[in-house]
């Protein structure tokens, strides 16, 4: 553990109980500048709970949650959005702050919809409003940025220029990013700490540590895990800026 | 200069519009319509209030539907009932203990089509001071709970998320509905109010498309729809309320007709 002030969010074994019915509980983790936080498990084990326990949505949690700070950056799992609103891309990128114009244009051109700037939200197909999302929530250059299935949406390949995107964001604001994804390849390639849910934590740790628990492989099988041990052999080499690629 | 009625009535009409123009594009994008109804129609409680207590009628209507508006949050807080039959069941029981309050007091004389219509002759120099400085409240309120309240209109959670607070901003607008349905009673009357601030925003939609333009064409609405209403009614010798609200519908069928050719000049 790295020293308190790098921490952004932290989770005290936090839980939440909508209807007498416990969405999510006994959650421990901590987010800290500049690393990468996933959260994965079977649908319904409480990972969008866990998300927004996180960004203190939710009040009347068990547990306890300490945010450390205000600057936070947030692509909801669902989202919808009422069209009796004359609402542009534009007007959306400085819905919750005021932003430079540059910062903008900056944050449209790295996910790939500058074009729609000036575009009525409700005509934008689902990939599109994704990166739009994305970019807005990047745009704040926020220390704490949440995103929840943030590429869904998303053709193949902008899916994976999005998350080396996320990366790079990780690196280049060193902010703390809390992951919720579907794609255990993702999952597994860029992230810091996982965090295996299913109504509680079941495992977690790096992701060669969860790779391994037994608890994870019982939730996703055996295949998951090989994902890993794949992805581990691919690990020989690296890319350049240019995209050239260098032998370790 | 506000020594003639009509000037008068002009003024409070123009100073009205500039506030429900704003206030109006918020009732349309979070559905508050009905909502409006309920606090229009608990009015005519204040509106009693003030007559029998010896208070300034908008101060009183003000109170009144300030505290309707508190006891609907708390009823949907503690009840299951859905929202529409909790706003039904305090707008009309509200305006039926109104009603019979009046039947009690048979020793005030009362204008009851004034109250429901508007009326243009019952606008005084204080009604003027109070439209004009009360607008003018609201309007700066409005403007520094605007980022949230937007933002949470668009999103909740993404308001609540990124550390708006948008339930302050929520909790502070109610009172600002309440203000706005105060100080427009006189004019336009109170089964009208809602008209007021809904029509002119509902024809700014049509021909916006940004929200910062539909707010100003909703003001520009209500301006122009005072401004005939009330010359009509002066010629027809119509209520000032209807006179208004009709003006303003005829400008939001003529908006329909620029629909389409504004989506095709955009593209």
């Amino acid at each position: 553990m790295s020293s308190e002030n790098s921490t952004l969010v932290k989770l005290n074994n936090a839980g939440f109980k909508q209807n007498d019915k416990w969405l999510v509980e006994g959650v421990s983790l901590t987010v800290e500048k500049g690393k990468i936080v996933t959260l994965i498990g079977p649908n319904g084990s409480g990972k969008s709970t866990t998300a927004k326990i996180a960004l203190g949505i939710y009040k009347n949690i068990e547990g306890s949650v300490e945010k450390y700070t205000n600057k936070v950056g947030y692509v909801p799992q669902k989202i919808s959005i009422d069209w009796t609103l004359p609402l542009r891309v534009y007007d959306f990128m400085l819905l919750t702050e005021n932003i430079k114009e540059e910062a903008i244009d900056e944050a449209l051109t790295l996910t790939g919809v500058i074009h729609l700037k000036n575009k009525n939200l409700g005509n934008l197909s689902g990939g599109e409003f994704q990166r739009v999302l994305i970019a807005r929530a990047i745009s704040k250059k926020p220390e704490l940025l949440v995103l929840d299935e943030p590429v869904q949406g998303v053709d193949y390949t902008g899916e994976i220029a999005l998350y080396e995107l996320i990366k790079r964001i990780s690196d280049t604001l060193n902010c703390g990013i809390l992951l919720i994804s579907h794609d255990l390849h993702t999952v597994m390639t860029a992230t810091d700490h996982v965090v295996c849910l299913n109504g509680h934590v079941c495992c977690s740790g790096t992701p060669m540590d969860v790779a391994k628990n037994n608890e994870y492989k019982s939730l996703f099988g055996e295949k998951a895990s090989q994902i890993l041990s794949v992805y581990e052999h691919k690990h020989d080499h690296v890319h350049s800026e240019k995209g050239e690629i260098k032998k370790n | 200069m506000f020594d003639d009625f009509f000037i008068r009535a002009l003024f409070a009409g123009i100073g009205i519009a500039f506030v429900t123009g704003p206030l109006g594009c918020f009732v349309v994008w979070r559905r508050l319509s009905y909502f409006g109804d309920t606090l229009a129609h608990s009015a005519l409680l204040g509106v009693t209030m003030a007559y029998t207590l010896d208070l300034n009628i908008a101060i009183s209507v003000f109170l009144i539907s300030s505290v309707i508006a508190l006891i609907l949050i708390q009823l949907q807080k503690k009840t299951n009932l859905p929202g529409d039959a909790l706003l039904g069941l305090l707008a009309h029981s509200s305006l039926a203990v109104g009603l019979v309050v009046i039947g009690f007091l048979t020793f005030i004389r009362f204008d009851i089509m004034g109250l429901l219509f508007g009326d243009i002759l019952a606008v005084t120099t204080d009604d003027l001071l109070i439209i004009w400085t009360g607008g003018a409240v609201i309007l700066l309120v409005l403007k520094l709970i605007w980022k949230p309240l937007f933002a949470s209109t668009v999103n909740y959670e993404l308001a609540e998320a990124e550390g708006l607070n948008p339930d302050r901003a929520k909790a502070i607008f109610t009172i600002l509905m309440a203000a706005v349905i105060a100080i427009s009673i006189k004019m336009v009357g109170l089964l009208l109010i809602t008209g007021m601030l809904i029509i002119p925003a509902a024809m700014a939609r049509n021909i916006s498309d940004s929200p910062q333009k539909m707010v100003i064409f909703s003001i520009i609405g209500g301006l122009l729809s005072v401004v005939l209403g009330l010359y009509s009614s002066l010629e027809f010798n119509t209520s000032s309320g209807p006179s208004i609200i009709a003006a303003s519908l005829v400008l939001f069928i003529l908006s329909l007709f620029k629909i389409k050719q504004s989506i095709k000049l955009k593209n």
